[in-house]
């Protein structure tokens, strides 16, 4: 019965520390760090805490092989959960690094994206005139009326299969709009002809994607005139002449959207209000920022959800590795640890030296994982057919420091749950029969 | 076969020590079983006999693009096809724009095109019958507590109605459903609709379709009829591109992720660390054991037989975990299913996985059990029962 309760109490104690790790913002996780090392150096029971870890951690080459099971074991975890979080991640940045707060897309209203929304001839020129909008020398709005439609391109991969790449009619304006793209190599597109430029992402992902080179759009041909770059997600697009898009694919004189440059972040409101009250128009005004965002939301969000089911699977299985691990430890180590016991340890200097010892191995065990993710995949390029656009958008995987951390505080987790339960077992051993085993 | 309890025994010595192996094990197995369904599922995805028989139709310059409505005609007198239905993208939602549902404007003679879901002749007489008619998906009804005879207020992102709103509504009259029931079909998940009201009730339309749906009279023709189809509308300005449904599903697969490479970089890192935990329990367990070993070879077991008990300890260990946790993965897997209600679909446990997953326990078990097997056999009697 009291073996039993105490089990139960251990139980929650775990419960409640993981909660409370997972949850308690970094600077308190710090204070509460400050303040174990204070009661390491100033109390009795603290440095006798010291001595024993640091008798415990100088065994640790002798069991070189079971301790890095635990290494090993955390790092394929926080390594997995990293990588696929990271992808997560990249993919949103990928998003919203399309967007800005003192840029403004104008869709029809009701519309979930670019590609299901049309503007008509009058709406888009309407648009245009609307206050806010910043203007060039020429005293010309910085709007580009813009149509998006999909094209089925080779793959690079020589499979002979194809994708689908998203074709971008610009208006003159656009690189005014977007000031991060910038042609790297060949020339821009000449309006009136059937040419384009490709993304570098584009470029990566479809062949015959190259300065000079023709490809064939359907049954029609179409020349490569230049590659540019922009590190978002523009990078997967074609862009073309807006007008040569639109006869291509026989849409007339309307567009999908219109993207415009503002005079300032603060000029937004004024916009859409302008937009909204005039009765000609029926249509939704963001800023790209939010736009893109929200694009990303849904698919960043299942592969979050993903990584975290995995991770905690394979943090499973580790927690009962560093416990078999450590139970091993404390079993083999038993001799040494009564005798600490009878020459006047207490319980608690014991189960804090073996607690140490385990967090020890899950934090090396972390840095590893966190190194490993971020050596493999930091800057992996990905693709995957994007939320609200009809067409394959390639992305960096993103190994960003908050992510790191986040593999620690898993490690140190699983570290935590792997060497309490030998802990206990460890302040709990019954010194003479511990004593006179062999 | 003698051996067996010894084995068992052998297993069972350290029992702590052999459960938290084992759940280490059947965590491992238990994440193999589900990302291997899922990978399964992927490569597998619109290879059933039906989809072999199935071409698909679209526009050869993207999926986006749509095509006359009057190709069907042209299309059913192609050799070797049996018959043509056809289909246009709505675009629906449900409640919020964002809560986007599957929704086709098809031709009469769709539903046929697919014997993987079957409508109750009835509902399908009526569907016939109601200009505003429209067939759910079973899984949906179920989701959203639809029925028969109800009232569907969908909205349309791309379409607007002919009174220039994107409102639009529907009469529920029948429920599409998996002719065999554990055989989920995404049809399930949507909703039909007439093209014909679609067509008439939207002025952008004009009588053009997204995509055609070909049944061919013989799946090893279907490689030439594709190519006859696709002959009808060369230097038009409407050129097709046609490829079996098993084509498409896979070129759309692979645009979408490359699960393959996801699923095998993950279960590396899991077998890697698996490896190594389960080595160091079996070289313990050995190391524990180095007396027992010899008095084993003093009363006479060959140095052999010696090597054969340990291997089949480690792979009587993995084997017990590995097929826990697939077992698991198999009733886990439904469980999720039918717990949220279909928003989370896992796939079964495949036999292929099952095939997998066992030749990876019997591997593992093998190349965990060598190095302390090896040991166990070159075992020195003297030095061991003296404990050198």
């Amino acid at each position: 019965m009291k073996s039993f309760l105490r089990g139960v109490l251990l139980a929650l104690v775990v419960v409640a520390s993981i909660v409370a790790w997972a949850a308690l913002p970094w600077p308190v996780l710090l204070a509460l760090a400050v303040l174990f090392l204070l009661w390491m150096q100033l109390t009795r029971a603290g440095r006798q805490a010291g001595s024993a870890t640091s008798v415990g951690v100088s065994t640790l080459p002798q069991r070189i092989g079971s301790s890095s099971v635990v290494v090993v074991g955390i790092a394929g975890v926080v390594a997995v959960l990293v990588s696929l979080l990271a992808m997560g991640v990249g993919y949103s940045e990928a998003l919203s690094n399309s967007g800005s707060t003192d840029t403004a897309i104008v869709l029809r209203g009701g519309s979930a994206s670019e590609v299901s929304s049309v503007l008509e001839h009058d709406a888009v020129l309407a648009i245009a005139e609307a206050p806010g909008i910043a203007r060039d020398k020429a005293g010309k709005p910085i709007a580009s009326p813009e149509l998006v439609v999909a094209a089925n391109l080779p793959l690079r991969d020589g499979s002979g299969d194809e994708g689908s790449v998203q074709l971008r009619g610009v208006g003159d304006q656009a690189w005014a709009v977007r000031p991060e793209v910038k042609i790297i190599a060949g020339r821009t597109f000449k309006p009136g002809l059937r040419e384009l430029v490709a993304g570098k992402g584009a470029q990566r992902q479809f062949a015959g994607l190259a300065p000079g080179s023709q490809i064939k759009l359907g049954s029609q041909l179409w020349t490569v005139t230049g590659i540019f770059a922009s590190g978002n997600a523009t990078d997967s697009e074609l862009w073309s002449d807006a007008d040569v898009v639109a006869s291509a694919y026989r849409r007339g004189s309307s567009r999908t959207s219109v993207f415009a440059r503002l005079t300032g972040a603060n000029a937004f409101d004024g916009f859409k209000a302008a937009l909204k009250g005039d009765p000609r128009l029926q249509v939704d005004v963001q800023t790209t920022l939010d736009y893109f965002s929200k694009q990303s939301e849904q698919t960043s969000q299942a592969i979050r959800i993903i990584g975290i089911v995995v991770g905690v699977i394979m943090a499973i299985g580790a927690v009962f590795g560093a416990l078999n691990t450590m139970f091993a430890a404390v079993a083999g180590r038993a001799r040494e640890i009564a005798t600490l016991r009878a020459i006047g340890f207490r319980g608690t200097p014991v189960v804090v030296a073996v607690m140490l010892e385990t967090m020890l191995l899950a934090l090396l065990g972390g840095v590893l994982g966190g190194l490993l993710a971020w050596l493999a995949f930091n800057g992996f390029a990905a693709s995957t057919l994007a939320a609200g656009t009809t067409a394959q958008m390639s992305f960096q995987l993103h190994v960003t420091p908050a992510l790191l951390w986040t593999g620690l505080k898993w490690a140190l987790a699983i570290g935590f749950i792997g060497g309490l339960f030998p802990a206990v077992r460890a302040a709990r051993l019954p010194v003479t029969t511990a004593l006179r085993e062999s | 076969m003698k051996y067996l309890h010894l084995i068992w025994a052998a297993l069972w010595r350290r029992k702590t020590r052999t459960i938290l192996t084992l759940v280490s094990i059947l965590a491992a197995f238990l994440l193999f079983g589900m990302l291997d369904g899922v990978r399964t599922s992927f490569a597998n995805a619109g290879k059933s006999a039906a989809g072999a028989e199935r071409l698909q139709t679209g526009s050869k310059l993207s999926f986006i693009e749509t095509l006359p409505q009057s190709l069907q005609a042209r299309m059913e007198q192609v050799p070797g096809v049996k018959m043509v239905a056809y289909a246009n993208w709505f675009g629906g939602a449900y409640q919020d724009p964002h809560n986007q549902i599957f929704t086709f404007a098809v031709s009469d003679n769709y539903v046929d095109m697919y014997p993987e879901v079957a409508v109750s002749p009835a509902e399908r007489k009526a569907f016939e019958q109601t200009r505003t008619g429209v067939l759910v998906g079973d899984l949906l009804a179920k989701k959203y507590h639809w029925k028969v005879g109800d009232k569907l207020p969908l909205q349309s992102n791309i379409f607007p109605n002919r009174d220039g709103s994107k409102n639009w509504s529907f009469d529920i009259v029948g429920v599409i459903h998996a002719s065999k029931p554990d055989d989920k079909q995404m049809l399930q998940g949507g909703i039909l609709m007439h093209w014909k009201y679609f067509d008439e009730s939207n002025p952008y339309n004009r009588g053009r379709v997204g995509w055609y749906v070909t049944r061919v009279n013989d799946a090893s023709q279907s490689d030439r009829v594709a190519n006859a189809i696709d002959a009808l509308s060369a230097n038009s300005d409407h050129e097709t591109r046609t490829m079996t449904e098993q084509a498409a599903m896979a070129q759309w697969i692979k645009q979408m992720a490359d699960v393959g490479f996801i699923v095998v970089s993950i279960m590396g890192a899991v077998f890697f660390t698996l490896l190594l935990l389960t080595g160091n329990t079996m070289a313990q367990a050995v190391r524990e054991r180095t007396s027992e070993l010899a008095v084993l070879k003093t009363i006479g077991f060959s140095s052999v037989s010696v090597l054969g008990l340990v291997l089949a300890e480690s792979v009587a260990l993995v084997l017990l975990g590995g097929v826990l946790g697939l077992g698991l993965a198999a009733v886990l897997g439904p469980l999720l299913s039918a717990g949220t209600g279909g928003m989370v679909s896992m796939p079964p446990v495949p036999a292929s996985s099952w095939a997998i997953g066992v030749a990876l326990m019997l591997a593992i078990g093998l190349l965990v059990g060598l190095l302390p097997a090896m040991r166990a056999m070159r075992l020195n009697i003297v030095d061991a029962l003296a404990g050198r």
